[in-house]
């Protein structure tokens, strides 16, 4: 059925290369997207529903009458996780095929590979993942969640309703640094304290010690901050082991769909907020799901990226139009105005002026030990204000750096 | 007290099941014919996607893990005949035609399967002690890990099939003129370690995810026991898997992870440096 459908979309993009050779009414000429996903590789499991959203989003526009009269003209590579064909490709996709704008990226290390090639030129660059914050430039729009909106919410509910000792298993790379880091912060103010911290190299499947250093620790509850699918075999283990402790997470459920790829119990308690999961059921979101479900009958989830990555195109439009010209210039003219939204499936999103990121609808979700997903707080519409609070102003200066808890900007 | 002391053992015993299970396969092919099988990933995977899609096709755990042994055995016997065959004479090119292999194979099961696929459950079946509650299920693969173990040393010192397989592994030629069909042999010991690639994924399919590449987790570990160990099996692996996985068990335990990867990796450093031959190596040349 995959095969089918590739060569189906591949059939498509024939007919529609030609269709524009051929039409001497498409005056116009397309509007380039560069999309970089990875579909192959350790993380295909995250890449590809990214690129079958931004091939959804891309049809419809296309079918709707493109943006401003211009056809989308995807064009995807895959950089199969390397960062170094990451920085390769989206050389070629800017100057080789000049494109309009470059979205994309998976981990941290791929975007920040990216970023510095994407700050020499003129063309906006759509970040579409959650991650863990921070990032200061004016070539970036962020449109996905970030650790005020993930973890603000999340830690003080965790806190209030497990207790306050709390054990952080987190993948040792920037992104389960930095958000452990998040975790200290956060959980100062609300009086919470870390019993334990354990960083796991990535690939590491094997978690017995981990257990065991775990109910060693006796904390209320887990914050859970792994990645990858070696590291996501921890549930099964330490469900097997019986652990059954609370658990947090800025990335589970939402994103790896866990609880549809592991057998009930591994997530029970699992709880975590995001502005996306499949199970939302708002009118605009059961109709956004359809619509995914009919051109994707065989994806087993909606994830939080896929959707992300379908609001991208979305919002990219809706800048344009308003701007009127696709320049970086001009679409961040109308992002200062803060006026940039866009009533999105999760609700309606805004681009926040001074750091380019995304406001988000966030809600937090619990897992139950049928895998059951409930809706257990709705926070309504979140910020992005971190970056702006430790001064981070785009529309005044461009800083083009990450910014952590720990390395803010300095006092001018 | 207790408690800890069995903890320490359970941890010892999860470690030194993943390192044997993990690398016995890899132990025969290297041995026996010299080849670095690098596509030994993807049959670890060919076991446990066997299993799991047996498992939710409603067959018993144990059944769907023989099944799952036993397609990667049978796969491994393919291999051989129409790939590793010919290359014998030549060790970087089969390491590069596995390599190939895996590639093709992993990127196949992708477009077949999908990116994921979902898991079945680890057996039910735990127990507490102390402060800690432990998992049947690792006790079981412990087991297994000794079973195969026992299992090598009997095929190797006690059949007739072992006993052509140690004169080949000796000297191939003269082995081959006293008539030992040299062949068959290599294609049977190739499908012996390739069924224990597929009973290593087979046993641990329900604590893992299924992913294409899952073959990969076990790598490390894998060809770290058999460069310590060297390249005969039945003196080399045991002693190998027992010397990292207190390594690694101690340095897991004192200061998490990363420090036990560090640890166990230093030690293979050292090893080589000290012991180019691997243990196996050692063994031999103090017996003699």
């Amino acid at each position: 059925m995959k095969i089918r459908n590739a060569i189906l979309s591949a059939g498509c993009t024939v007919a529609l290369t030609a269709l524009f050779a051929t039409s001497p009414a498409q005056a116009a000429e397309p509007l380039k997207v560069g999309l970089l996903e990875d579909v192959s590789g350790d993380l295909a499991v995250l890449g590809k529903p990214k690129l079958n959203g931004s091939q959804l989003a891309v049809e419809e526009i296309n079918r709707a009458g493109g943006i401003m009269g211009r056809q989308i003209e995807l064009i995807h590579l895959d950089p199969q996780g390397d960062n170094a064909r990451y920085q390769e490709f989206s050389r070629r996709l800017l100057s080789k095929d000049k494109v309009d704008v470059l979205i994309g990226g998976i981990t941290s290390a791929s975007r920040e590979a990216l970023r510095p090639i994407v700050d020499k030129t003129q063309t906006p660059y759509f970040y579409t993942n959650q991650y863990e914050g921070g990032v200061c430039d004016a070539n970036m729009i962020s449109m996905g969640a970030v650790p005020e909106q993930q973890f603000s919410t999340l830690i003080p509910y965790m806190v209030e309703k497990f207790g306050k000792k709390v054990y952080v298993v987190a993948a040792d790379y920037n992104f389960g640094q930095i958000s452990a880091e998040w975790n200290r912060t956060i959980l100062k103010d609300v009086g919470g304290t870390v019993v334990g911290e354990e960083f796991i190299p990535l690939g590491v499947s094997q978690f017995a010690q981990t257990i065991q250093n775990i109910q060693k620790a006796k904390p209320d509850w887990l914050l859970m901050l792994n990645v990858g699918a070696a590291q996501d075999s921890f549930f099964e283990q330490a469900s097997a082991a019986k652990l059954n402790l609370p658990m947090g997470s800025s990335v589970k459920v939402m994103l790896g769909f866990e609880h549809k790829r592991f057998a009930p119990p591994a997530l029970n308690r699992m709880h975590a907020t995001a502005n996306w999961f499949e199970e939302i059921s708002t009118p605009a979101a059961t109709e956004f799901k359809k619509r995914w479900h009919a051109k994707f009958p065989n994806e087993p989830y909606i994830n939080d990226m896929g959707y992300n990555a379908y609001s991208a195109l979305y919002m990219y439009k809706s800048l344009a139009e308003k701007a009127k010209s696709t320049k970086l210039a001009d679409l961040r003219k109308v992002i200062a105005t803060g006026d940039a939204c866009i009533e999105a499936a999760e609700g309606k999103v805004c681009i926040d002026p001074k750091s380019q990121h995304a406001s988000h609808q966030m809600r937090l979700i619990s897992v139950d030990d049928k895998h059951a997903v409930k809706i257990e707080k709705d926070y309504g519409s979140i910020q992005p204000y971190w970056l702006g609070k430790i001064g981070c102003d785009l529309t005044k200066s461009n800083d083009r750096k990450q910014y952590t808890p720990s390395d803010l900007p300095k006092k001018s | 007290m207790i408690a800890e002391i069995f903890s320490f053992f359970y941890q010892f015993a999860d470690v030194f099941a993943f390192l044997i299970l993990s690398a016995a396969g890899l132990a025969i092919v290297f041995g026996m014919m010299g080849v670095i099988n690098m596509a030994h990933g993807e049959f670890i995977m060919c076991g446990a996607y066997v299993t799991v899609g047996l498992v939710h096709a409603g067959f018993p755990l144990p059944l769907a893990q023989l099944c799952g042994t036993l397609l990667a055995a049978l796969a491994g016997v393919a291999v051989e005949w129409c790939l590793v065959r010919k290359l014998y004479k030549r060790p970087l090119d089969s390491l590069l035609a596995t390599w190939g292999l895996s590639l093709v194979v992993t990127q196949g099961m992708l477009l077949l399967f999908g990116s994921s696929t979902a898991g079945i459950g680890t057996p039910e079946g735990s127990f507490i002690l102390g402060a800690y509650s432990f998992s049947v299920y690792r006790i079981v693969l412990f087991l297994a890990a000794l079973g195969v173990l026992g299992g090598i040393y009997l095929i190797f010192m006690s059949s007739r099939f072992g006993v052509h397989a140690r004169a080949t592994m000796q000297n191939a030629a003269i082995a081959q003129a006293t008539g030992v069909r040299v062949n068959r042999v290599y294609a049977l010991s190739f499908g012996i370690g390739a069924g224990l690639a597929g009973l290593c994924g087979a046993l641990y399919a329900p604590t893992m995810t299924l992913i294409p590449t899952m073959g990969a987790a076990f790598l490390v570990e894998s060809f770290v026991t058999v460069v310590v160990g060297g390249a005969n099996v039945l003196l080399g692996t045991a002693p190998a898997g027992i010397l990292l996985a207190v390594i690694r068990t101690a340095l897991n335990g004192w200061g998490g992870q990363i420090v036990g990867q560090i640890g166990m990796l230093l030690a293979v450093i050292v090893v080589i440096r000290v012991l180019p031959e691997g243990m196996s190596g050692w063994f031999a040349r103090r017996s003699r």
